[in-house]
């Protein structure tokens, strides 16, 4: 049953090189770690499969993320790290929309917009010291 | 009956995505520029297109935009390292003449006024810069404009006069003039409910089409002072406003237009990966209701994202277009 889960065979062909069974949409973006915490996104509950929407057919992933505080400073830098994992991991065609969950923040507007410009996104990326940011919420941390 | 938009050819050699393309004044050149850090020209031998040439090493970041000046004798070139390059074929080759500095951050886009005299940039610094290009081809800056409260996405000259018009992050797009010594903003259009990223004049200039985040096109119309429709023109400056908005078309952010100076038609070009072609049909008041009809909608008309769209200026039907997936696409319309 699962196998035939859209979600699956999204997820599953990205992580086909591991025997482990990723079924879950949010494995993808659950590992990211907050830059301010020594946990990752989904242990902080910032990222929940509930929150992320896969269209295989339509080509889209919609992901919303609950900051830890409603003034984290840190929302734009997790949303953008969202934002590369997915662009890095999936195939080209599909649009990824990552946004604060509605209520969750206080500059959510704001957040929101700068995270839908491909153009600030863009130039972000080319900056070394974000960049770095960024590499540092998606390396994987040593596990015990 | 409809028109339809049939690929005449697809242009490869960019590594990265495509932010730009320009058609030459003469529209037998096209530049293309976008993350690879390179320009490319493309030109027709025969019946192909082919790339003449590679510009490179000007720049250390993403080149955003490219624009030639009235004449077809300069490129400029805009960067997110912050600097506009102005390129001259004089020679026959293409030699980098110049680098503006002066913006604080990256730079989006560059634009000639119609004389050819005047280059305008703006950048994510939220200022619109006017340099003049002297006799003796240096670049002077004549003004700074910071009207805008964030990020300028795109400038364009009037086709005919020395006015300016600029699109931005805060959702507006502001006209500027010179007045006695100095340049001002002197019209401020509202009514785009997120980022506008494209805009273009109609052939006469008296029309703007403007393209948004906000998945719509809207045409503005200027009225000038004396108007029959009585709008007030204080301090006797024309006032532009919306009449006609097309929306249901586009289902991402609109990053581009095209208004053909030839034809009338309107050509956008969306993060949805689709082309959009409109014509402006008869209506019983043009000036104020005018009516545009959506005649082709090309859907997967590149792979990903489609950042740039342009008439050929000379061609009739021409289309260029460029995207994300990292081709330059050039169409013709055909009728069935």
């Amino acid at each position: 049953m699962l196998r035939k889960h859209p979600v699956y065979e999204l997820f599953g062909a990205i992580f086909s090189d591991k025997n482990k069974i990723l079924v879950k949409s949010a494995d993808l973006i659950r590992v990211i770690n907050d830059p301010e915490h020594p946990l990752t996104l989904e242990e902080l509950n910032v990222v929940t499969e509930s929150n992320i929407k896969v269209d295989d057919e339509k080509n889209s992933v919609y992901v919303e993320f609950i900051p830890t505080i409603p003034h984290c400073s840190m929302a734009t830098l997790i949303g953008l790290s969202i934002r590369v994992k997915l662009l890095r991991s999936l195939p080209s065609r599909f649009k990824v929309d990552v946004k604060i969950a509605a209520g969750t923040h206080e500059s959510e507007v704001a957040v929101n917009k700068q995270l839908a410009d491909k153009e600030r996104v863009a130039a972000a990326l080319e900056n070394t010291h974000l960049l770095e940011l960024v590499n540092q919420c998606l390396s994987k941390r040593a596990t015990g | 009956m409809y028109p339809t938009l049939k690929e005449h050819a697809q242009l490869t050699g960019h590594t990265d995505q495509v932010w730009c393309i320009s058609w030459s004044p003469s529209g037998a050149l096209l530049a293309s520029c976008g993350g690879d850090k390179t320009i490319r020209i493309w030109g027709k031998e025969g019946e192909l297109w082919v790339c003449k040439s590679v510009l490179t090493d000007a720049h250390t970041r993403t080149i955003r935009a490219v624009s030639w000046s009235p004449c077809g004798q300069y490129l400029a070139a805009a960067s997110f390292d912050a600097t506009t390059s102005v390129w001259s074929r004089k020679s026959g080759e293409f030699e980098c003449l110049a680098t503006l500095e002066g913006h604080e951050n990256e730079v989006k886009c560059a634009g000639w006024a119609c004389t050819g005299n005047l280059l305008a940039t703006c950048a994510r610094d939220k200022s619109v810069w006017i340099w003049e290009v002297t006799a003796d081809e240096e670049f002077e800056c004549a003004s700074v404009l910071s009207t805008h409260t964030q990020d300028v996405k795109y400038v364009k000259w009037h086709p005919t006069r020395e006015l300016l018009a600029s699109c931005s992050y805060d959702d507006t797009v502001r006209l500027y003039r010179e007045a006695s010594d100095d340049w001002e903003s002197c019209a401020l259009l509202k009514g785009h409910t997120s980022t506008v990223w494209s805009l273009d004049f109609d052939k006469d200039g008296h029309r703007i089409v403007t393209a948004s985040a906000d998945a719509t096109v809207k045409i503005w119309r200027e009225h000038e002072p004396g108007n029959p429709e009585g709008i007030a023109t204080p301090d006797h400056i024309p006032v532009w406003k919306c009449v006609c908005t097309l929306s249901g078309h586009h289902e991402r952010p609109i990053y581009s237009v095209s208004w053909c100076p030839l034809s009338g038609r309107i050509a956008t070009a969306s993060g949805d990966d689709s082309l959009c072609v409109y014509q402006e049909l008869p209506a019983e008041d043009e000036k104020n209701a005018p009516k545009f009809e959506l005649t082709v909608r090309h859907r997967g008309a590149h792979a990903e994202d489609i950042n740039c769209v342009a008439w050929n200026p000379n061609e009739e039907g021409l289309l260029a277009s460029c995207s994300d997936d990292g081709a330059v696409k050039i169409w013709q319309i055909e009728k069935e």
